[in-house]
């Protein structure tokens, strides 16, 4: 069988996990999992690994949405409570609306595409390494904090609304605060005074460009925006947010040797 | 980690308590059974009314009709029981070690003029002197009922489903520094104010010493209690607009102060250095239910009750608020709300520090 | 004198392998210690104490103290300076004048008081990456604020909105809770001044003058010195109460509660004169009390007059030595328009004090700040006056626990000479400091450099604030006001429950 359904409604996440396990166990072809009525379950999704699996979900799952997930494909038709992708170390999470608090905390590896807006201290402690680039889109608004402890991978963040229309100024504060790694793409204006601690507005070049385009266009896919709307995001005056340095704070500390 | 949920009717619909409990029901996963509680706004809309009602928790101990005459002791200083009787809870789900008692109770004519302050010293009495009795309520048409046990349990126990109310507020308890007790567990109330709090208050010592000196007692052991008191004590008693006062407890950054315009400026360096104490630190999100009477920053005075959320200003909590027709919900998940209102106009994330308040449409 | 002499307390040696016979040290020396005789360098021990500025001037390293090793025989009651002081009062018949703190062997309650620090059921904050607020302001604050509605066109509409009612009196704005504490120009040397001057202006914090008076070379710094108002009244006028960013009424000072200040004659040269206004080489002394304060009500008139001559548009602040009933005279002063009381505790440093008042009279800082708050809480007066520690704050765990404990800010005094070089030899009231911070002699005051003096100072309270800052974050703090009198982060260890009483705080473990 490669399509399951599983009614979700009234299960507790361990009976719902349990059988999304099961069911991988049992039918090892199985290429998608869809899963109905969600609301609320956590841990969806925690440490897959199959790499060509999908699975739908239609409501709104719980926290931990993909912990430690390295392979399968999630899509989620609602909101996600927090911390999708939390962890994460390959893979996809699209999210047709908005997610909470630290999406993609400690990501690793993989991407994940949010239509609408993300909450606080999203993509803190992003880390990469070599082929493993993380990658976090976000269509909407990102809250303060972003990307704090940033030691990898990219943050994109596209302001505008469900129609496609600009948001308008972009009003995070604190973003990149601690960053020493990876980079932060956000489409409009930042002052320098909503920075955080060790983080630069640096120049956004045509390389820049053409890193971001397959994320933009992939986000675009997903989403189905017209091309008109694509355009407008690849045209539009990006801001570049990078570290000062490697050791931002390597001349705090003294030895106690006096 | 706890859970909180809140909803009010703007239009003052009557609601079964039966949708809290499935609401809180579905965040039991943040608490660890320790505690639960529930407030209802509106639940004694005929006769008693107009009375104060206490729900009071006595030790079920042979001690008992001592503790309780020494309660009515108390409250017979200060005005008249018009009726009281055990709060009717159901058997076998929850140990009794408490027997929940209500009093439908007036203040004496002769201290009309400072009605509540005496309720305040009442309750503050109780809880400090009167050993084995403790008030969990002390509010005009509202009640708070709580013990420790899982969400399901408490609302089964209390029968909480037989209640209506235009407001409820609920909370389920993973307690953080001392041992479960039912006084313990949230919602805390002073009058008609009640709050619900997920998080931990670092600046405890601080808060608890500052409302001290203003003769509030923390005697309940819980770090939330201050809350109460702290908004007791800024809105009713120094009558600051209410978003100023939200300001104290979560203020601007003094560089965000900094770069305001100067009579802004002035206003918010003053909040600062006058309830400096006020300042709640650590993480929070909290839901609150609050009497008659508050005043807004434009000069408006609220005749009924109005209910608000607020987290601290680094956003160490969730929150999320939702609204649907005249239904408004503050809530720790958004699927929480969906439970029992699955389709919704309009969901948010409030702004870390910055209020969500809901008031009744006129 | 036979009978009256003790061993010198140290043995100076310099390594005759070693020593290039540049004469450095006869030079540096101000005590006269070393002497060039013939091919070798001779030190006259008994000179020495133990300042390190030959030791540390020596470009070969080639010298060496040490304490004299000569045995007393030893007495759990005559210890060796139980002795040395009666040798020293039968030859002279003088009361025995020492310099810095309290020197004996009383519990340090800051070192038996432990930290929180948050896990799990509360994250700490990193102050780094955090926002994290130390800004303190000290003065007077309202008992609550009040309200106006006013009505206001906006975009042609009529709306309402609430203005504020309550003026708030002026206060200092402090960028970190740390400031420099009073020691007198005349005391310390005008360069050690100038070095404190630079160093809190770049801070964002205030000096404070001491009683000696303001030197115009401060003038530049003045809107981040406290001026002083003691007893001896020197180098008051109007021009010096307007100048400063606030003004302070000394009543007492910790080291020596209950008398006044003493400058001796040494250190009165020229410009001391002309500052202080009194004779060339006499002594300037302070009276005990003011002779115009003999009850709380004569405080409260000097305060107001102090307002009176500066238009209300300065803090006044009056400091008290930590005394018995230090929370009574708190509340005194918090009733009498005052903006700050400063308590000042008997580890207090000072230029020269009796060594029986030093040592004997006066009580712990620690317990006086929690006395002090816990009495101002109970008279609903906390929230009104700000409280300003000193006595013995020797790092910032030290400033931590004592905000915690109650206080709004610390002063800091030996710490701040330590930053310029000062080794605590104790002996500042000779005139003869080595390092240049606590003489008038010209040759000596121009080793202190103001400009490295004053980088040195600030780099002392970065440090510090920094530290503050992480044990703030460690706490789940992040803004000062909330740890202000926050007992609850603290524990004792080793404390018996008197103590642990008067200090607020429970025990480890509870």
């Amino acid at each position: 069988m490669e399509e399951v359904v599983i009614d979700a409604k009234d299960m507790h996440y361990r009976e719902l996990n349990e059988k999304i396990h099961q069911i991988l166990r049992e039918n090892p072809d199985v290429k998608k999992i869809i899963l109905k009525n969600v609301l609320g379950q956590r841990f969806i999704g925690n440490g897959l690994q199959k790499k060509d699996l999908t699975i739908e979900i239609y409501g709104i799952p719980g926290g931990d949405l993909g912990m430690f997930m390295s392979g399968p494909t999630i899509i989620v038709y609602g909101n996600a409570e927090f911390a999708p992708g939390n962890t994460m170390d390959d893979g996809t999470i699209v999210i047709h609306g908005s997610s909470g608090d630290v999406t993609a905390h400690s990501m690793r590896g993989g991407k994940i595409f949010v239509r609408g807006d993300v909450g606080y201290r999203s993509g803190i402690h992003m880390k990469a390494y070599k082929d493993k680039v993380p990658v976090l889109v976000v269509g909407g608004r990102a809250k303060d904090f972003l990307g704090e402890y940033m030691a990898g991978g990219n943050i994109i963040v596209l302001n505008i609304d469900e129609k496609g229309n600009d948001l308008g100024k972009v009003k995070g504060r604190m973003i990149g605060t601690g960053i020493h790694g990876g980079a932060i793409y956000i489409r409009g204006e930042i002052d320098k005074d909503q920075l955080g601690v060790a983080a630069d507005i640096k120049e956004f070049t045509e390389e820049d460009l053409e890193k971001i385009k397959p994320y933009i266009e992939e986000f675009c896919k997903w989403f189905n925006l017209s091309e008109d709307v694509k355009n407008k995001l690849l045209n539009s005056k990006w801001t570049k947010i990078a570290p000062i340095s490697k050791r931002p704070f390597g001349k705090l500390y003294t030895p106690d040797l006096m | 980690m706890c859970g909180i949920i809140g909803f009010m009717s703007r239009k003052k619909r009557m609601i079964k308590g039966d949708k809290i409990a499935i609401a809180l029901d579905s965040l039991k996963e943040r608490g660890n059974g320790k505690g639960s509680g529930y407030v209802g706004y509106g639940i004694y809309p005929t006769k008693y009314k107009d009375c104060y009602a206490f729900h009071i928790l006595i030790d079920n101990t042979p001690k008992f009709e001592k503790i309780k005459v020494e309660v009515e002791n108390v409250l017979e200083q200060y005005g008249t029981i018009v009726k009281d009787e055990e709060i009717p809870t159901e058997d076998g789900i929850i140990e009794k070690i408490h027997i929940p008692w209500r009093y439908f109770y007036e203040v004496d004519e002769k201290y009309a003029d400072r009605e509540e302050d005496v309720v305040v010293d009442i309750v503050m009495e109780i809880n400090d002197k009167i050993d084995g009795a403790f008030v969990i309520s002390s509010g005009k048409d509202l009640g708070v009922f709580k013990a420790v046990g899982w969400p399901d349990e408490v609302a089964k126990f209390y029968r909480i489903d037989k209640y209506g109310g235009y407001m409820w507020l609920a909370h389920a308890r993973y307690p953080t520094n001392t041992k479960a007790w039912w006084g313990g567990a949230h919602p805390f109330n002073l009058l008609n104010w009640s709050v619900v709090h997920n998080g931990e208050i670092t600046s405890y010592g601080t808060n608890r010493r500052f409302v001290e000196m203003f003769g509030y007692k923390c005697r309940l052991l819980t770090d939330t209690e201050v809350v109460a008191y702290i908004l007791d004590l800024l809105m009713r008693k120094h009558k600051i607009p209410v978003e100023y006062a939200l300001s104290a407890l979560a203020p601007r950054f003094w560089d965000e102060i900094d770069k305001m315009p100067e009579e802004e400026r002035e206003l918010h360096t003053a909040i600062r250095l006058a309830y400096g104490g006020a300042m709640l630190n650590g993480p929070f999100a909290i839901a609150v239910g609050t009497p008659h009477g508050l005043i807004f920053m434009n000069g408006d005075i609220e005749n009924d009750t109005t209910m608000f959320g607020l987290t601290d200003r680094i956003k160490l909590r969730p929150l999320i608020a939702a609204e649907k027709d005249d239904m408004i919900f503050i809530s720790s998940e958004e699927s929480a709300i969906r439970k029992i209102c699955p389709d919704l106009d309009r969901v948010w994330m409030p702004d870390a520090g910055m209020p969500v308040i809901a008031r009744p449409w006129k | 004198m036979i009978p009256s002499y003790v061993p010198p307390k140290y043995k100076v040696e310099v390594d005759p392998n070693k020593c290039m016979l540049c004469e450095r040290c006869t030079v540096e020396c101000s005590w006269g210690v070393h002497r060039r005789e013939g091919d070798r360098i001779i030190s006259y021990s008994n000179r020495c104490g133990a300042c390190h500025r030959c030791v540390v001037m020596c470009p070969r390293d080639a010298i060496t103290i040490k304490e004299n090793a000569i045995s007393w025989r030893s007495h759990p009651l005559w210890d060796i300076d139980a002795r040395a002081d009666i040798y020293n009062q039968a030859k002279t018949g003088c009361i025995l004048l020492s310099g810095m703190g309290n020197a004996k062997e009383h519990p340090i309650y800051f070192d038996k008081i432990v930290l929180d620090a948050c896990q799990v059921t509360n994250p700490s904050i990193d102050p780094l990456r955090e926002p994290m607020e130390l800004r303190t302001y000290i003065g007077k604050k309202p008992k609550q604020l009040e309200f106006d509605f006013v009505e206001e066109e906006f975009d042609g509409k009529k709306i309402k909105k609430a203005k504020l009612k309550t003026k708030i009196a002026p206060n200092l704005k402090l960028d970190t809770p740390i400031m420099i504490a009073h020691m007198s120009y005349g005391a310390l040397s005008l360069n050690a001044h100038l070095s404190f001057a630079k160093a809190v202006k770049e801070c964002g914090t205030f000096m404070g003058t001491g009683e000696g008076g303001l030197p115009k070379a401060l003038y530049p710094y003045a809107d981040h010195i406290i001026t002083q108002v003691a007893s001896g009244r020197f180098g008051v006028n109007e021009e010096y109460l307007m100048k400063g960013a606030a003004i302070e009424i000394k009543i007492g000072q910790g080291a020596k509660p209950g008398i006044g200040g003493h400058l001796p004659g040494e250190k009165v040269t020229a410009e001391i004169s002309a500052t202080r206004m009194i004779p060339e080489g006499s002594d300037a002394i302070s009276p005990a009390p003011h002779h115009d304060i003999y009850s709380i009500e004569d405080l409260a008139q000097l305060v107001r007059s102090l307002k009176e001559a500066t238009r209300w548009k300065k803090p006044v602040f009056v400091k008290i030595a930590a005394v018995h009933n230090a929370p009574a005279i708190a509340v005194g002063i918090a009733t009498s328009d005052a903006d700050a009381v400063v308590i000042d505790g008997y580890r207090g440093g000072t230029g020269a004090a009796p060594k029986v008042f030093r040592d004997h009279v006066g009580i712990p800082i620690e317990m006086a700040i929690a006395a002090v708050d816990q009495r101002l809480r109970e008279e609903g007066l906390r929230n009104e006056i700000s409280i300003i520690a000193s006595g013995g704050i020797r790092c910032s765990a030290d400033v931590f626990k004592a905000i915690a404990l109650g206080a709004d800010a610390v002063y800091i005094g030996t710490a701040a000479m330590v930053a310029l070089g000062c080794r605590v030899c104790g002996r500042c009231y000779t005139g003869l400091c080595a390092w240049g911070i606590a003489t008038q002699r010209p040759e000596l005051v121009k080793r202190l450099d103001p400009e490295v003096g004053a980088r040195r100072v600030a780099n002392l309270i970065k440090a510090w604030t920094h530290e503050i800052k992480e044990l703030l974050g460690a706490n789940g703090i992040n803004s000062i006001e909330s740890l202000r009198g926050n007992r609850d982060r603290l524990r004792g260890v080793g404390l018996n429950e008197k103590e642990l009483e008067i200090l607020g705080i429970k025990a480890a473990g509870e």
